[in-house]
C-alpha cells in the first residue's frame, strides 16, 4: 500500500520571525525526506507542523492528497513521532510504559523480545526507566516506534544521546523500514548516509 | 454587500474606516451624556424612596450594561477569530476587555455609592448584582492576565478567546446562583427590575444616559482597535508607508 | 510495514488507557494524593484558630469552612494536571494520538478526579465531625462534594490545559478558575447550610447535577481545544 505526503507553499512564523517561507515537498513511500540545518532554525518546527500541531500561516500538509487536517485520526493514526523529549514515563518500567502505547495506535505483531533484544534493552524490562541511562532510554523510545504498525515514521534528532553503535542501528531500522514500504521525515543537524532515496531540505 | 465586510476585515481598511465612524459614534455619545446628566441631576423627580441618592444610576446602569455588553463582544469576536481566524477579530476583542474591565470598576462603585445610604455600609455582600459584578471585573482580570502571560499574539488570541467563550456561559451561570443565593439570605437588592415601572421623567435621562454611554463606548472601542491594529501590524508594509507618508495619518 | 489490516484500537480505549497510566503513575507517588489531602485538613484547622472555636460558630460555619477548603486542595492539585506531561513530552504525544483528543482529556480529568477530589469526598465526615455537623447532614455534604468536585476537575482541566507551561502558570491558573468555581462553591456550601437548617435542600443539588453533567459534555471539548492551543 503506497502512501504519500506531500506540502505545498507552506510558511511558518513563530513569534515574529518568519522560520520559512514557500517551502514545498512531496514523500512517497520507501523515501526519507532530510530536514537540515542548524540548532534553532525551525527543524522542529517544521516537524511539529508536519505532525499537524502547528498552525501554518500559508499551505497545509497532505497525506494521500487530504489535507492533514480534515483527517487527524487518520493521519496520527499512520504515524509514529520521536521526539527530543521522548514522552515515556520516568517512574513506569518499558513494560508499562509500552502498554500505555498499545491502546492508541495499532501495533504490529513483531514480537516484543525480538525487538528488545535488536536494541539491546531486553535486560532493562523491569527498572522505572528514571534509573535508565539517556541512551538507554532512547533505545526505549525507539522500541515504541518500532512496535507501533504505521507508515510514517517522524524522527526530531533520533542521534541524540546514543553512541556510534546506537546511531548505526537508527540508520539500519530507517533503512528496514523504507524498504518494507514505509516513509521517514527526519530532522538532524549532522550527517546521514542511507541506502535509499532521500529528499534534502535545508533550512537556515 | 459581502465585499463590504470581507474589506472590513482587512487592518488597513479598517483602520481608515474607523477614523471615519469614530466621530459619529462620538458626538452622538457625548450629547446624549449631556442631554442625560442635565436632565437626570436636575429634571427628573425625586425617588419617594431613596431621595436624590437614587441620581447614581443614570451613571451606574449604563456602565453596569456596558460591562456586560463589553464581555458579549469580547467573547463573540474572540469565538469569530477563533473559527473564522480573522485576526481582526481578536484585535476588537484585545481591545475591548481594559473597556469592559473598567466600566465594570465604575459600576462597582457607584453601586457601592448608591447602596451606601440604604446600606449603612461601603459594601453589601447581599446584593445580588453587586456581587455578580465583582465576579465579573475577576473574569475579566483573568482574561488579561492570560493574555499577558503569553507572549506569542497569536496564542494569546486563541487561548483568551477560548477563556472568554467559557467565562460567557459562566457570566449566565454566576447571575442565576448568586441570586438564588441573595434570595436564601434575604439580601438586600438594589434596583428591583420587572417591579413598578418608572416615572417617564426618570426613565427617559436613563434610556439616553445608557444609549449614550454605548455610542461612547463604540467610539473608544474603534480608536482602541485601531492602536491595536497599528501595533499588530507595526512590520507590515501599509504601516510602514502611512506612517511615513508625509500625511502620516 | 504489515499489509494486514491492523487493529485500530476504540474510540474509548484511549480514556481507559490514559485514566490507568495516571493512576499507575499516582500509585507509585503516594505523596501526591496525600499532600492536597493535608492541605485540606490544614485549611479546616485554621478557621478555628484565626475566629475561635466556639461551639455554635463552627457549627454555623461548617458547611462553608469545608467546602472552601475542598475547593482551595482542589485548585492545588489542578496544577499537576498537565505539567509532569508537557515536561517529559508525553503532552505532545497526546497531541499526535490518533484518539480524540477530548477523550484522552477526559481519561486524565477521570485519574484527577479519583486521586483528589475522591479521597476529599472520603476524609471529608472527619472534617464535618470536627465542625460538629449532625450526622444526618453528612450524606449531603459528601454528595456535594462528589458533584462538586467532579465539575471542580472538569473546569480545572480546561484552567490547566491554558496556563500549561506558562510563566507563574500556577497563580494565572487560580486566577482563572476560581470565577469559575464560585458558583459551584456557592451552590455547594449553601445546600448543606440548608440541610443542616433542616430546609428544603434539592434545588441545590439538583443544580450541582446539571453542573457535573455539563460540565461532563463540555469541558473536555474546550480542554482539548485549550491544549491544542497551549502546545503551538
Amino acid at each position: 500500500m503506497t502512501a504519500k505526503l506531500s506540502a505545498d507553499n507552506l510558511t511558518l512564523i513563530r513569534g515574529e520571525r518568519c522560520l520559512f517561507e514557500g517551502l514545498g515537498f512531496a514523500l512517497n513511500s520507501g523515501e526519507l525526506l532530510l530536514l537540515e540545518g542548524r540548532n534553532g532554525c525551525g527543524k522542529t518546527s517544521l516537524m511539529r507542523a508536519i505532525a499537524g500541531m502547528l498552525s501554518l500561516e500559508t499551505g497545509q500538509i497532505l497525506w494521500n492528497d487530504v489535507p492533514v487536517l480534515k483527517q487527524r485520526q487518520t493521519f496520527h493514526g499512520a504515524l509514529v513521532w520521536l521526539a527530543h523529549r521522548t514522552g515515556l514515563k520516568g517512574d513506569l518500567n518499558m513494560l508499562e510504559n509500552l502498554h500505555f502505547e498499545e491502546s492508541l495506535r495499532p501495533q504490529s505483531d513483531r514480537e516484543h523480545e525480538e525487538v528488545f533484544e535488536r536494541l539491546g534493552i531486553e535486560r532493562l524490562r523491569r527498572l522505572p526507566l528514571r534509573s535508565l541511562s539517556a541512551g538507554q532510554q532512547r533505545r526505549v523510545a525507539l522500541a515504541r516506534m518500532l512496535l507501533a504498525d504505521v507508515p510514517l515514521w517522524l524522527l526530531d534528532e533520533p542521534f541524540t544521546n546514543l553512541d556510534r553503535e546506537g546511531r548505526k542501528l537508527v540508520m539500519q531500522l530507517v533503512e528496514e523500514h523504507l524498504a518494507a514500504g514505509g516513509m521517514c521525515v527526519m530532522a538532524a543537524h549532522q550527517d546521514v548516509e542511507i541506502n535509499a532515496p532521500v529528499t534534502k531540505i535545508h533550512l537556515q | 454587500m459581502w465585499k463590504f465586510f470581507h474589506q472590513l476585515a482587512s487592518p488597513p481598511h479598517f483602520y481608515r474606516l474607523a477614523a471615519v465612524f469614530s466621530p459619529w459614534f462620538a458626538l452622538p455619545g457625548i450629547a446624549l451624556i449631556a442631554y442625560g446628566v442635565y436632565a437626570g441631576l436636575f429634571l427628573a423627580p425625586m425617588d419617594y424612596q431613596q431621595g436624590d441618592a437614587f441620581r447614581i444610576i443614570y451613571v451606574h446602569v449604563p456602565s453596569a450594561y456596558l460591562s456586560l455588553m463589553a464581555y458579549m463582544i469580547m467573547a463573540i469576536s474572540g469565538g469569530i477569530g477563533l473559527i473564522w481566524r480573522i485576526k481582526l477579530s481578536h484585535a476588537v476583542a484585545a481591545a475591548a476587555a481594559p473597556l469592559g474591565a473598567a466600566f465594570t470598576f465604575v459600576a462597582l462603585v457607584t453601586g457601592s455609592i448608591w447602596g451606601r445610604p440604604m446600606w449603612g455600609t461601603w459594601w453589601e455582600w447581599g446584593d445580588p448584582r453587586l456581587t455578580s459584578e465583582l465576579i465579573l471585573l475577576f473574569l475579566y482580570f483573568g482574561y488579561m492576565a492570560l493574555r499577558s502571560a503569553i507572549d506569542d499574539t497569536a496564542k494569546a488570541d486563541k487561548a483568551s478567546a477560548v477563556l472568554a467563550l467559557v467565562g460567557v456561559v459562566n457570566v449566565v451561570i454566576v447571575h442565576f446562583s448568586v441570586e438564588w443565593w441573595s434570595s436564601l439570605h434575604q439580601g438586600q437588592t438594589l434596583l428591583k427590575k420587572g417591579g413598578p415601572a418608572m416615572d417617564p421623567g426618570m426613565l427617559y435621562p436613563l434610556l439616553a444616559m445608557i444609549l449614550g454611554f454605548t455610542f461612547l463606548f463604540g467610539s473608544l472601542l474603534l480608536r482602541r482597535v485601531r492602536t491595536e491594529v497599528l501595533f499588530r501590524e507595526r512590520r507590515t508594509r501599509w504601516v510602514r508607508e502611512m506612517v511615513l507618508s508625509p500625511e502620516g495619518s | 510495514m504489515n499489509e494486514s489490516i491492523a487493529q485500530q484500537p476504540g474510540i474509548f480505549s484511549g480514556l481507559w488507557a490514559t485514566a490507568r497510566r495516571d493512576l499507575l503513575l499516582a500509585w507509585k507517588r503516594p505523596g501526591d494524593v496525600l499532600n492536597p489531602l493535608f492541605f485540606f485538613a490544614m485549611v479546616c484547622t485554621l478557621f478555628p484558630l484565626a475566629v475561635g472555636p466556639s461551639a455554635a460558630q463552627l457549627e454555623f460555619s461548617g458547611p462553608g469552612v469545608l467546602w472552601v477548603a475542598a475547593l482551595l486542595a482542589t485548585l492545588l492539585s489542578l496544577n499537576s494536571l498537565f505539567l509532569g506531561d508537557f515536561e517529559d513530552g508525553s503532552l505532545d504525544q497526546l497531541l499526535v494520538s490518533p484518539q480524540p483528543l477530548p477523550v484522552l482529556a477526559l481519561g486524565k480529568t477521570l485519574a484527577h478526579w479519583l486521586t483528589s477530589g475522591l479521597p476529599l469526598v472520603l476524609v471529608s465526615p472527619i472534617l464535618a465531625m470536627t465542625y460538629r455537623m449532625p450526622w444526618s447532614v453528612v450524606p449531603v455534604m459528601m454528595l456535594t462534594l462528589v458533584l462538586g468536585t467532579i465539575s471542580l476537575s472538569l473546569l480545572g482541566s480546561i484552567g490547566a490545559a491554558l496556563t500549561v507551561g506558562l510563566h507563574r502558570g500556577t497563580a494565572l491558573l487560580s486566577l482563572l478558575i476560581l470565577p469559575l468555581a464560585m458558583p459551584v462553591l456557592l451552590l455547594g456550601a449553601n445546600t448543606v447550610s440548608l440541610a443542616a437548617g433542616n430546609d428544603i435542600y434539592s434545588t441545590g443539588i439538583w443544580a450541582l447535577g446539571a453542573y457535573a453533567i455539563a460540565s461532563l459534555s463540555l469541558a473536555p471539548y474546550a480542554t482539548a481545544a485549550a491544549l491544542r492551543i497551549s502546545n503551538e
